[in-house]
């Protein structure tokens, strides 16, 4: 019977960019995944005849243009058209829009603090500093503190110099970053409730914590990270929905002679002598590999594909009690017109941008008080953006899809599971919290996907619907990622890797856990990595 | 579920602060503001060569660059200085404010009168570098590079001062030039021969008030005037008429940056990274890092930065210096690599060009200390001259010398000569 070198669990993005690198270096791989088309998170589907939708991730930032650059994702057809900004809307009938030019920023500031406005630039250059000092780390394995290889050792001193380096100020600054609340960071920059609101959403989308919970700041520096073409911080949409960033990666992973099977759903990891064999699919089906990468979280990983007396005790307590809750839904909805917002000029680039409703950082603070309570929240916050304002190729001329990213989401109702009743309650708040806005909005929708923490869950396999495969808070990132000791990629089960968004540096459509993990599997089988570029120089 | 109560958004509101923002909206056309002046320049602008100047449509030039130097040097240029940042500062403790913000002694700036000066945040690093007017015993304007409105705020706690942003209310012009105090005149400000340098008095212009100061950044004998953007154009035209027979010309930056060089003044992110646009923190310098020493003073009480650059000097901590600089030959050397031995790198140039009024090479240089401070001898730049798309790499000899480069006796002469 054949054994594949590798057998990679789940075709989402980090899934694909692991196989394609091993792939590359000569591995004979195998992707099973679940669902019948690949992406995971990173999707275009077809819900309703003519509108392609971008149904779980929505914009492209983050992923790594050196991956971009070894997968030539490029030439297998991947794009990202950036958009040029977006904006607050106000219950005052105004709106605070972001422009991409400097001083567009500075004038639309200054229309409700010329203090705030002036204020941006001190504001940018800290942001810009802790980015500069956390970029390179995102594609480096993160050292094990306890270990004394000389390897840890080594990049433990490189995380020290690079530490070291700071000035007394800035080291300051980095520690109080990675602990604060996005709103205390923001108090010490602005006073103007709106624009502390509108960088805030940057610190919670995709957290089960409140603007005013610590650890927020650092969640909005890892939406800052990303890059298009080079340009740092700016965010865009991939041609053809997210699903055009996976659908590049399995062209660039079939042109190098990958096979993936797709409704091949595991049940299980084959675990024979404390060392993983292959995967048993629900059918039954045995698969037999050399080694098994997991792009599945940690928790369904360790919890669900591998039998509990396979793994340590302590290591299974730390994986019951890696927080990967749950906070966020979307709803997906496709538009016979684009819709009018009476507050925004009607040529206004803000249409082709990102667009909020939560005006002030008590309404977003309340917005998780909700979800604390178990309920999703009575006023939502969302981050919602019209792709085919900039990509025709999504919906059929003239008519839009929309997608709505909604925050808070409980993954449990009042501690029960969500019923469709709810489902139906959480997509009203939403279109309720638009319709304020956009008169008309109602009669525009031609058809609409509702997906709760529930939905996310079964269809994609995010456990609880946490979009980043756990929380990215301070306990949870570096070499605590997903869990003290295994964070560079090996699990306790021989010959079982880890390289979803569970692991370093987190989640995003980043491709970053996926390259280090193929870095560390070739590590291990002794092969070269020269294919593989290292990460871009910060200087 | 979902029962708190929402609140609707209202429409387009009634509140007059509402409905002045709302009209503000429209700006997003627009990326690059007009001057007050922009029907006048946009008239003259030949080369149709334009920059942002802090979000302003700017020209680098109008005509011939090299022909408005001259005019500088030989006539009267007309530089439209409106995108120039300006802070109005008001109140019984104004002075007491600035003093505590500004790094020069505030109290020896009589009304009247104009200095130079500086400011810094708490760790001695430079914010910006700009001039003080001080209109009146408790009113001040501040003209700036960067913008600085938080910083004057949170300064401002505790001081019984207002402080304003009033850079589009206010526009400004740059008369320099050896004619221009005759164009002036000409033009009928009664008493402008009684400024001297650094001097500045108020004027009429259509029933309303004007300052006019004598000074300028061109090391040259001229004017600033500051005034109302509604009388913008009609004075620009009394200037310009009264002007003609002295060959007055509307100028761009690329002119004036040259004879700003011969003057030997340094230009904020050209020749040194402001402080809060620092991403590298080794890019932060404090006043006598980039020749401003001078202003620090250590007798008047605390200001912002004080402890720190006291310390930095007893301490000898200070690790740059910025110096001017004289290249042998004549190809000028921007952004080379100042050497020591040939082969030691010791520091940057951050402008450079030939003098036509020195007849020198001449170039500002930020150096590491001791190079340029204590040890001067030996030193040398590399100069790679792009010459028909093959670098032409010479190394020439330089030598640590005074600014300004050029010193020119009409610039502070009273009366002013007529030209």
């Amino acid at each position: 019977m054949k054994a594949w070198d590798a057998i990679i669990i789940g075709g989402g993005h980090n899934g694909l960019v692991n196989a394609c690198y091993l792939q590359r270096a000569g591995l004979d791989v195998l992707v099973v995944e679940k669902n019948d088309w690949v992406g995971g998170a990173a999707t275009s589907r077809e819900l309703t005849p003519g509108f392609l939708y971008s149904n779980c991730s929505y914009v492209c930032s983050l992923f790594r243009p050196e991956i971009m650059r070894d997968l030539e994702l490029p030439r297998f057809g991947l794009q990202v058209i950036s958009y040029e900004g977006g904006a607050v809307f106000t219950r005052d009938g105004d709106y605070l829009a972001n422009y991409r030019d400097h001083d567009a920023h500075r004038r639309e500031f200054a229309r409700f603090s010329r203090r705030d406005a002036e204020a941006y630039d001190r504001y940018a250059r800290d942001v810009t500093r802790q980015c500069r000092f956390i970029q390179p780390l995102l594609m480096r394995t993160a050292p094990d503190p306890t270990s004394f290889r000389p390897r840890d050792i080594g990049e433990l001193l490189y995380l020290g110099k690079k530490f070291a380096g700071l000035s007394a100020e800035e080291m300051a600054l980095t520690l109080r970053f990675w602990t604060i609340s996005i709103s205390d960071f923001l108090d010490e920059y602005f006073e103007t409730d709106v624009i502390k609101a509108n960088f805030a959403l940057s610190g919670i989308i995709g957290t089960a914590l409140g603007p005013m919970s610590p650890g927020t700041a650092y969640v909005l520096l890892h939406h800052y990270m990303g890059e298009v073409d080079g340009s740092v911080g700016a965010w865009g949409y991939a041609r053809g929905g997210m699903g055009a960033v996976t659908r590049a990666l399995t062209a660039s992973f079939k042109a190098s002679g990958g096979t993936i099977r797709t409704g091949a759903e595991v049940d299980h990891v084959l675990v024979g002598r404390g060392k993983a064999k292959g995967v048993v699919l629900a059918g039954g089906e045995e698969i037999y590999g050399k080694l098994v990468v997991s792009n599945a979280d940690v928790k369904r990983t360790f919890l669900k594909l591998v039998e509990e007396k396979e793994l340590p005790d302590i290591f299974l307590r730390r994986v019951k009690n890696f927080k990967i809750r749950g906070s966020s839904g979307k709803v997906n909805i496709a538009l016979d017109s684009l819709p009018e917002f009476p507050a925004l000029p009607k040529d206004s680039p803000v249409y082709r941008g990102d667009m909020h409703f939560t005006d002030s950082m008590e309404r977003m603070e309340r917005a998780y008080d909700d979800w604390k309570a178990g309920r999703w929240s009575a006023d939502p916050f969302l981050d919602m953006v019209i792709p085919t304002t900039l990509d025709p190729t999504m919906a059929p001329s003239g008519k839009h899809f929309m997608s709505c990213f909604v925050q808070y989401a409980p993954p449990k109702v009042s501690g029960r599971d969500w019923t469709d009743a709810d489902r139906d309650g959480f997509a009203e708040s939403v279109i309720a919290q638009i319709a304020e806005y956009s008169p008309g909005f109602r009669d525009r929708i031609v058809h609409m996907e509702v997906r709760t923490p529930r939905e996310i869950e079964a269809e994609v396999g995010l456990s609880e619907g946490n979009i980043f495969q756990g929380e990215l808070t301070f306990d949870q990132l570096l070499f605590n990622r997903p869990v003290p000791g295994y964070a560079q990629y090996r699990s306790p089960v021989g010959g079982l890797y880890m390289c979803g968004s569970s692991t370093h540096p987190g989640g995003g459509v980043m491709g970053a856990p996926g390259r280090n993990a193929a870095a560390e599997i070739l590590r291990d089988l002794a092969k070269s990595t020269s294919h593989m570029s290292p990460a871009h120089d910060v200087i | 579920m979902a029962q708190a109560t929402r609140k609707k958004p209202t429409s387009k509101a009634a509140d007059p602060i509402v409905s002045a923002r709302i009209t503000a909206q429209s700006h997003f056309r627009t990326l690059r503001f007009g001057t007050p002046f922009q029907p006048r320049i946009d008239a003259l602008a030949k080369t149709q060569d334009w920059y942002n100047w802090a979000g302003y449509r700017a020209p680098y030039s109008l005509w011939d660059e090299e022909l408005e130097y001259f005019a500088i040097r030989s006539q009267a240029a007309l530089f439209d200085i409106s995108p120039m940042t300006k802070y109005r500062v008001e109140g019984p403790g104004a002075e007491a404010f600035l003093d505590r913000v500004t790094l020069r002694d505030v109290t020896k700036l009589k009304p009247g009168r104009v200095h130079y000066t500086a400011w810094c945040d708490d760790e001695g690093f430079v914010l910006d570098d700009g001039t003080l007017f001080r209109l009146s015993p408790t009113r001040f304007r501040l003209c700036s590079q960067e913008r600085h409105l938080p910083w004057l705020l949170d300064s401002a706690i505790g001081f019984e001062v207002t402080v304003e942003e009033e850079t589009e209310a206010v526009a400004g012009l740059a008369l320099q030039g050896p004619t221009s105090f005759a164009v002036l005149r000409d033009a009928g400000f009664i008493g402008i021969e009684k400024l001297k340098a650094f001097d500045l008095a108020e004027f009429e212009h259509d029933g309303a008030t004007l300052t006019i100061s004598r000074t300028g950044f061109t090391g040259d004998l001229g004017y600033e005037l500051f005034f109302s953007a509604d009388q913008a154009l009609s004075l620009w035209d009394r200037l310009m008429t009264a002007g003609e027979p002295r060959g007055i010309r509307a100028i761009g930056y690329t002119a004036l940056n040259r004879a700003r060089l011969e003057a030997g003044l340094i230009v904020a992110n050209a020749d040194f990274t402001t402080a809060e646009h620092a991403i590298r923190a080794d890019r932060l310098r404090m006043p006598d890092e980039i020749g401003l020493g001078f202003m620090v003073d250590a007798e008047k009480d605390h200001f912002n930065g004080r402890r720190a650059i006291l310390e930095a000097r007893a301490r000898r901590k200070l690790r740059h210096v910025l110096v001017g600089l004289e290249i042998e030959g004549n190809i000028p050397a921007e952004h080379a690599i100042v050497y020591c031995k040939k082969s030691q790198e010791v520091g940057l140039v951050s402008a450079a060009m030939w003098s036509p009024m020195a007849k020198r090479n001449i170039a500002i240089a930020s150096l590491a200390r001791p190079y340029g401070d204590t040890m001067v001898e030996d030193l040398w730049v590399e100069i790679y001259a792009m010459r028909e798309l093959q670098y032409q790499k010479l190394m020439k000899r330089a030598k640590v010398v005074q600014r300004p480069f050029i010193k020119l006796d009409r610039r502070t002469a009273n009366p002013p000569a007529d030209f």
